[in-house]
Formats: structure tokens, sequence, C-alpha cells
């Protein structure tokens, strides 16, 4: 018994070890964990493919229409609600969105390495000018950005106050 | 009733036979079937894009880059000084050095040295996609020899098949080298082949090829091989005309008015 208080020491030390990552969070933790702050196209308030299937697959959608122009030869896309798109990386989608606020930054945020799109493709094309604060995801018509993330996300971003907030979720 | 063993191995024996013949059958009419979907496939090409280069009308330039400039431009081709570097897409040669078997030891006097605009013949039977592993060059319906940069992975068989020297390598990242940016269409980067795409991208919007337009002397004429009142094909008529080493059986879209 005589080692009693080293023994309760060590159990004390290792416990805060063990939970130091749900309790200890250095500042530039913080700062890693914003989400990355988009601009959202000023001119369109509707992309080709609805903003879940966008954020999830817009990998997929841009690979078939690489597919399709290159190898196909066929050039038009037809949006799920009919309207008639060019099937072009810089005409349409840098046409809208601008690089380097858009593409890269949640790139960056989600540590995806760029793509090698822009080896070739000019991102220089982008006729999206860089638009105006109203229109970044803190904004209330930019809360959509943040709709149908799974729910155990959401629940980091509403636990956190420093971050944008999911909006009006609960 | 009691089966011997001789009825046995008689009554199975005809089973076997009767199924393999029937296997048999079905293999005979399906090869058949088959036959004569293939014989009925081949539909006659509506299209085939093909060019005729006046040389007569070229000629009369000397020194016109127009042709040239044009496709560079507008497809971010690089100049690069180095000839080792350097990425062609249409180009010239001495005329002697295209034609060599016109040449009769008095043709030089007149002909030599004039250059002759060069690209990628866009052949019937293209050599380079019989070689390519990766499919990034293939030959479309419509006759072109298209290239999918995406897919090339750089071996060069591509160039090493080519008797027309079209092809052109990306030993270095070809941006810095570009004056001007085309935001339109895309550049290369370093470690793909690159040629003449018979500007694809333009036919698809009703155009005809930048080097085609750009010609101040209307040298180049450009339309549908495979319909006979096209306009190469009434050049073709009425003069004589040469494809470059056509003996190679490689069949090119591109004709030469001598």
């Amino acid at each position: 018994m005589r080692d009693r208080l080293w023994i309760i020491a060590g159990l004390v030390l290792f416990l805060a070890a063990i939970t130091a990552p749900f309790w200890y969070r250095p500042a530039h933790a913080r700062d890693l964990a914003k989400l990355p702050e988009l601009v959202l196209p000023a001119n369109q308030r509707q992309c080709v493919a609805p903003v879940s299937y966008m954020r999830a697959s817009h990998m997929v959608l841009l690979t078939n229409w690489r597919q399709q122009v290159v190898r196909d030869g066929e050039r038009k896309y037809v949006a799920f609600n009919g309207r008639v798109y060019q099937k072009s990386l810089t005409a349409t989608c840098l046409g809208c969105h601008n690089k380097e606020q858009f593409c890269d930054r949640c790139h960056a945020f989600a540590g995806v390495s760029g793509p090698y799109c822009w080896n070739c493709h000019n991102a220089s094309a982008s006729r999206a000018v860089a638009a105006s604060a109203d229109t970044t995801m803190h904004s209330p018509e930019g809360t959509h950005l943040t709709e149908n993330l799974p729910p155990h996300i959401l629940a980091v971003l509403a636990s956190r106050p420093n971050t944008s907030s999911p909006g009006s979720r609960p | 009733m009691k089966i011997t063993r001789k009825d046995f191995l008689r009554l199975s024996g005809l089973s076997f036979l009767a199924g393999g013949a029937m296997e048999a059958a079905r293999a005979i009419a399906g090869r058949s079937s088959a036959a004569t979907e293939s014989q009925s496939a081949p539909v006659a090409q509506s299209v085939r894009w093909g060019m005729v280069v006046d040389l007569r009308r070229c000629q009369k330039e000397k020194g016109c880059t127009a042709c040239t400039d044009a496709c560079d431009a507008a497809h971010n081709v690089p100049r690069i000084a180095d000839p080792q570097h350097q990425v062609k897409w249409i180009w010239t040669q001495p005329y002697e050095t295209v034609f060599p078997f016109i040449q009769d030891g008095y043709a030089e006097q007149s002909d030599a040295g004039i250059p002759v605009p060069l690209m990628c013949n866009h052949c019937a039977s293209p050599p380079c996609v019989r070689v390519c592993p990766t499919q990034a060059t293939w030959k479309r319906a419509d006759g072109i020899v298209m290239m999918d940069w995406h897919r090339c992975i750089g071996c060069r068989y591509c160039m090493a098949a080519c008797p027309y020297g079209s092809r052109s390598f990306n030993w270095v990242d070809p941006r810095p080298a570009l004056a001007h940016l085309n935001p339109d269409f895309p550049t290369r980067s370093k470690g793909v082949v690159e040629k003449c795409n018979f500007c694809e991208e333009r036919l698809a919007n009703g155009l005809k090829p930048s080097c085609v337009d750009a010609c101040p002397q209307k040298a180049l004429v450009f339309g549908n091989l495979a319909d006979p009142n096209s306009e190469p094909r009434q050049l073709l008529r009425q003069r004589f005309a040469v494809q470059r080493e056509p003996e190679l059986g490689t069949g090119p879209s591109v004709y030469y008015l001598v």
C-alpha cells in the first residue's frame, strides 16, 4: 500500500492522456475544422444537378461529361429540370463558379489533393467573377450548402459556436 | 421389365449422340445468323472528312504562315525553338522530302524547297490506332483519328507507327511556351502525345477547320470525301492529286494537288 499515491497519480495521468482528444483542442485545430467559406455563383441559383448530388458526385458527372464529349461527341447535357447545358468544365462550370473561391477551398478543406484537370484545362478562362460576400454560405440563401449533410456531421457543426452553423437546423 | 447391359449401353450411346447433334446444329445455325448480321452491318460510310491542299495556290504566298498561326492559336500549340521538343499540328516541309517519289532528276529545279503544308492524314486505316495500348487514339465514324489526352500514357508507340511524323510528344510542359492562351481549348501536359484533330471541336459547331478559314488563298479545301458532290471530291475529279506515301496502305484523307 506504500505505492498508493503513485498508482493513483499514474491512473489519473493515463485517463487524462486517453481522453485528451475529447477535451483538448489547440487553437489552430479550431481553424482546421472550420468549414470553408465557399463563394457561390452570383448569376445562377441552380446548378446542373441538385446540390446534394453535386456535392457527393460532381467528379462522376465530370468524368461522364469528359467521356461523352471526347469519345462519343455528345456535347449537350439535359439537366434534371430540362435545361440544356454545354458539357464543358471551362465554359459551363467555370462560367458560374470561381475556381479559387469554390473548387480549391473545398478541396483544400477535404484534403483532396487537386485533381489534375487544371494541368490542361484553363482555369483562367473562368468568366465567374468573384462574388460579393452576401452569397457566401453564411448568408440565408447560402445555407442550403449544409443541407443533406450526414446527421453526425451536422451535430458536430451545430456544437461548434465559432464556425458557420447549419442555419435554421435545430 | 429387365434391361440388359447391352441395351443400357446402346441407349446411353444413342442419347449422347443425339445431344451432340443438337449442340452441333445449334452452333451452325448461330454462326450462319451471325454471318448474315455482319454482312448487313457495314453501311456505306456517310461522312469521311478530308482535305485537299492546292499547292499551286499555296505556293503563291511565299512565306505565308496563316494556316499554322491560326491552328497554333486555336489549339494552344506551343512554339518551342528546340527542334527535339517542338510540337506540330500543321507544319511545312520542303516539297522534295514530302513527295520523294515525284523526283525525276529535274523536278527539283522548279519545285525544290517549296514548303508543303502537312498535317495528320486521318488515315482510313491508321497505324497509330492499331498500336495504341490504351485506346487513347481511335478512329471516329466520320473518319477523324481522334485523341483522348486523358487516356494517353505517353508511350509514343503511335509516333513510331505513324509514317508521316504527324504526332508530337510533349517533352516539356507546353504552357510556358504559349504566347497566348485560348481559354476555350485545353492545353496539354508534359508526357502526352498530340496531333491535328481536324478541328473536331469546330466541326461540332458546323465550322470548318481554322487553317481552312485562315488561308488567304483558299488553298485548303475541306469537306466530306464520302459525298461525290462535295468541294474536295469535285477538285479531285478535275485535277491530278497525290497522297503522301499511299503505297503504305494507310489511306490518307489529305490530298495534294501538285
